[in-house]
């Protein structure tokens, strides 16, 4: 189990035990689940008040179907933890981050200085994601800061 | 033409600085090859046959003449002074060397270009209509709507791995010049009865091993709506499409797969989700983008005739010059394609003389044809000799558009580490063959690709060759009926395939046969249709 | 015989295995036997070589030359521009590749 290496929430780390989407309807109590590849995120919809922690695991960083999933709940209103598992590479930070995740713990932790690097890179955003972040387009036309 | 703002200028920038970052770890050894190779291509840089390769976006086919001139100083300075025009309207060069990568993306950057999403699985450059803002036939200039999809796309996080790249096209008339039915999504602008304007969206179409033509999913998204459902259409894809199998991986195979219904249901489903979440621009951003693709000043009151009496130049008016909505001024096609040369390929010198003819004569503005030919789009009919004169004498005066000359040929075997066999090889023979009987054949648009792949768009020409590797022996099939126009439709295998010789032999039995068959009228493509493939195949291997 | 070739790593120059080290000149390029996938893993992960493979070749007086046009044309340059060729001068080139 990967450490989280970048958390960027106030909160108190969520440790509770992981279950799978399928099981997840079932489980009355379990408030934290891991999300598959293949994994349909919006099952997840009718339990959003349970959820405190969502892991999104990517096998491969080149299988960008944990960056749908991660909008898909944040767009419905999930406001808990997000984080990011697998093979999650400094170069994907940027994109993650406005996908709405909020923590990582990559299989292999990043070099710090790389990270912080990558997270600071963009002075702005073209389009509207999931991180709350006015796109270009309300910055030329004065909406949002 | 749209000019980057600050922000635009801010992005390329950080971009540049990302990229030299990429490379240093690269180089320093903190990101592995197959970490590395992923963000290169990103950025278009490719490892080909020879060397680096690095692939330049020209948004939708349209510069200004100093972007142009830039292409021309990078080819002098970083390649071996020359480039190549592609059929997505990007240019490539050929001899990078890694080390100066981030130099070349800076110089870029300097008169707002980039490489941004010129490969990898992306979405990728958007292509467009190359006589977008000149055409007479077009209900809006098409480029302000592929603006929009540039800078939604661009840096997109939720679409930066998608299970393939990702190509997107727009026009706006119905004449089609941009072989948009054969992209993933092709989007044609339209009016309805009250004159608004709207996008009919066609997705699933593409070239490759499994040729697709795109079928229309909706006939009218309203134009306010429009960068929502791209996104709609996108997240149905980056959450179905198949990873399984690379060669399965395009949005053709999802849409072919669960039927253009089922696809539209969900993609349906997903937009009516997505119209909450804000995504569309407002108008007031189509509005500042569509103020920056108004009509040059064109002058009025001039003359619509010209003085034809030379005839080399008389030809060249007849076969690349074309009609222009405002009186007395004229679109010019420049022929990358001079017989027996390179389709595509311009030299630094040449690359430069096109900047300076459209400082010159042409309004500032360039054009890059998925036909690998360059547009003057905005001349004065007054202009035309001065400007041919100079074309002719920098190699680039041939008349042959879309005469069998104007050949669309792939890199191939002499610079592409996926080929199967020379394209530009069998392109130029054929070239200089025929280059008398152009006229007497007329329109014939011939494409090949040095393998399955199809960059050279050769399941959409009227004669298409495809080279493959039989037994470690380049080998040429040959198809016919293929069009990427209005009238799209995919070409036909005429049976076994011919070595380098016998392809170009093959050729011209094919035009013989159209010559000796056709009707008052008939381009060969026509005669083609009408009498289909027996005859041909008779005289091909009867 | 079998030989290794790759592109370096900063330049993207098509190089071939020599036996000690790298070089642009596939007449130089030394048969590596069944050694050659344990070169390449050793010379990419010192950074030296980027895309190595292995490929078939026959021995010539003129030094070894690779089996499939694919990679004789790697080793001289495109056949459409002669003028680009390592050799540029050398009238047997074209031959030598097709
Ligand atoms: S069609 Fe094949 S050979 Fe030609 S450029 Fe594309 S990948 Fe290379």
């Amino acid at each position: 189990m990967a450490e989280v290496q970048f958390r960027f929430r106030n909160d108190e780390l969520v440790e509770d035990a992981m279950v799978t989407v399928d099981a997840f309807g079932q489980q009355a109590n379990a408030s934290a689940v891991r999300i598959e590849p293949g994994d349909e995120p919006r099952d997840l919809l009718p339990h959003l008040e349970r959820l405190r922690l969502v892991e999104v695991n990517f096998p491969a960083f080149t299988d960008g179907r944990g960056l749908s999933a991660a909008r898909i709940l944040r767009e419905a209103g999930y406001a808990g933890e997000l984080r990011a598992v697998g093979d999650v590479l400094v170069d994907q930070l940027a994109a993650l981050r406005r996908c709405g995740f909020d923590a990582f713990a990559p299989e292999v932790p990043l070099n710090e200085d790389d990270a912080r690097a990558a997270l600071a890179r963009w002075p702005a955003a073209y389009q509207p994601a999931a991180d709350g972040r006015a796109p270009l387009w309300a910055l030329r036309h004065g909406q949002g800061a | 033409m749209y000019v980057y703002d600050q922000f635009d200028q801010a992005m390329v920038d950080a971009r540049v600085a990302e990229f030299r970052d990429q490379v240093r770890r690269r180089l320093e050894g903190h990101l592995s090859e197959d970490q590395f190779k992923p963000l290169r291509l990103m950025n278009g840089l490719y490892l080909q046959l020879h060397a680096y390769m690095l692939r330049v976006a020209i948004p939708y086919g349209t510069l200004n003449s100093a972007q142009m001139r830039m292409l021309g100083q990078i080819a002098a300075k970083y390649d071996r002074g020359y480039g190549h025009f592609t059929t997505r309207q990007n240019i490539q060069y050929n001899w990078i060397r890694l080390e100066d990568a981030g130099d070349i993306l800076a110089d870029l950057a300097s008169v707002g270009m980039h490489a941004i999403q010129t490969s990898g699985n992306c979405i990728r450059n958007t292509t467009s209509d190359q006589w977008a803002g000149a055409a007479a036939d077009e209900v809006a200039d098409p480029r302000p709507y592929a603006e929009l999809i540039r800078q939604w796309s661009t840096f997109h996080p939720e679409f930066c791995a998608l299970p393939r790249k990702f190509k997107m096209a727009v026009i706006a008339a119905e004449a089609d010049r941009a072989a948009m039915r054969l992209h993933d999504i092709g989007i044609r602008l339209v009016k309805n009865a009250a004159g608004e304007l709207g996008a009919q969206f066609y997705v699933g179409g593409g070239m490759g091993r499994t040729p697709m033509i795109a079928p229309p999913i909706r006939d009218w998204v309203p134009i306010d709506q429009f960068i929502t459902y791209c996104e709609a259409c996108l997240r149905v894809y980056n959450r179905h499409g198949r990873r399984d199998n690379k060669y399965k991986a395009r949005i053709k195979i999802l849409v072919h797969e669960l039927g253009a219904a089922e696809y539209t249901r969900q993609v349906e489903e997903e937009f009516a989700h997505l119209l909450s979440q804000g995504i569309e621009p407002p108008a007031a951003e189509l509005a500042r983008i569509a103020a920056q693709f108004t009509d040059p000043p064109f002058e009025t009151g001039l003359p619509d005739s010209m003085d034809l009496a030379d005839p080399a130049f008389a030809r060249w008016v007849r076969v690349n010059v074309s009609g222009h909505k405002a009186p007395g001024y004229a679109v010019v096609t420049v022929s990358l394609k001079p017989a027996g040369g390179i389709p595509g390929d311009a030299s630094a010198a040449q690359i430069e003389l096109l900047a300076d003819l459209a400082r010159d004569h042409g309004f500032d503005e360039l054009r890059v044809t998925h036909t690998q030919n360059v547009v003057l789009p905005h001349v004065r009919k007054a202009d035309l000799y001065a400007i041919w004169q100079r074309l002719e004498a920098t190699g680039m005066g041939s008349a042959n558009i879309d005469r069998i000359g104007d050949i669309i040929a792939c890199p191939g075997l002499d610079y592409c580490s996926l080929a199967n066999a020379r394209s530009i090889p069998v392109a130029q023979a054929i070239s200089a063959r025929m280059a008398a009987r152009e006229d007497e054949i007329g329109e014939l648009k011939l494409k090949i690709s040095g393998c399955i792949n199809a960059c050279g768009h050769h399941h959409a020409g009227h004669i298409g060759i495809l080279g493959v590797d039989r037994k470690g022996v380049e080998n040429y099939q040959l198809l016919l009926g293929g069009s990427e126009g209005a009238d799209c439709s995919l070409g036909t295998i005429t049976g076994p395939g011919f070595d380098e010789e016998g392809i170009v032999g093959a050729v011209e039995t094919a035009t013989e046969v159209y010559l000796a068959r056709r009707e008052a009228g008939e381009r060969f493509l026509d005669t083609y249709r009408r009498i289909g493939m027996a005859p041909f195949k008779e005289a091909l291997y009867g | 015989m079998k030989l290794l070739t790759g592109n370096d790593l900063k330049s993207g120059a098509v190089i071939w295995w020599d036996g000690t080290g790298w070089s642009l000149h596939v007449e130089q390029a030394a048969d590596v036997g069944g050694e050659g996938d344990v070169i390449a893993a050793r010379e990419g992960a010192a950074r030296r070589v980027v895309a190595a493979y292995v490929v078939e070749a026959e021995g010539t007086p003129q030094g070894p030359r690779p089996l499939h046009i694919k990679e004789r044309i790697r080793a001289i340059g495109p056949t459409v521009r002669p003028d680009l060729a390592l050799r540029p001068a050398d009238p047997a080139l074209g031959e030598w590749v097709i």
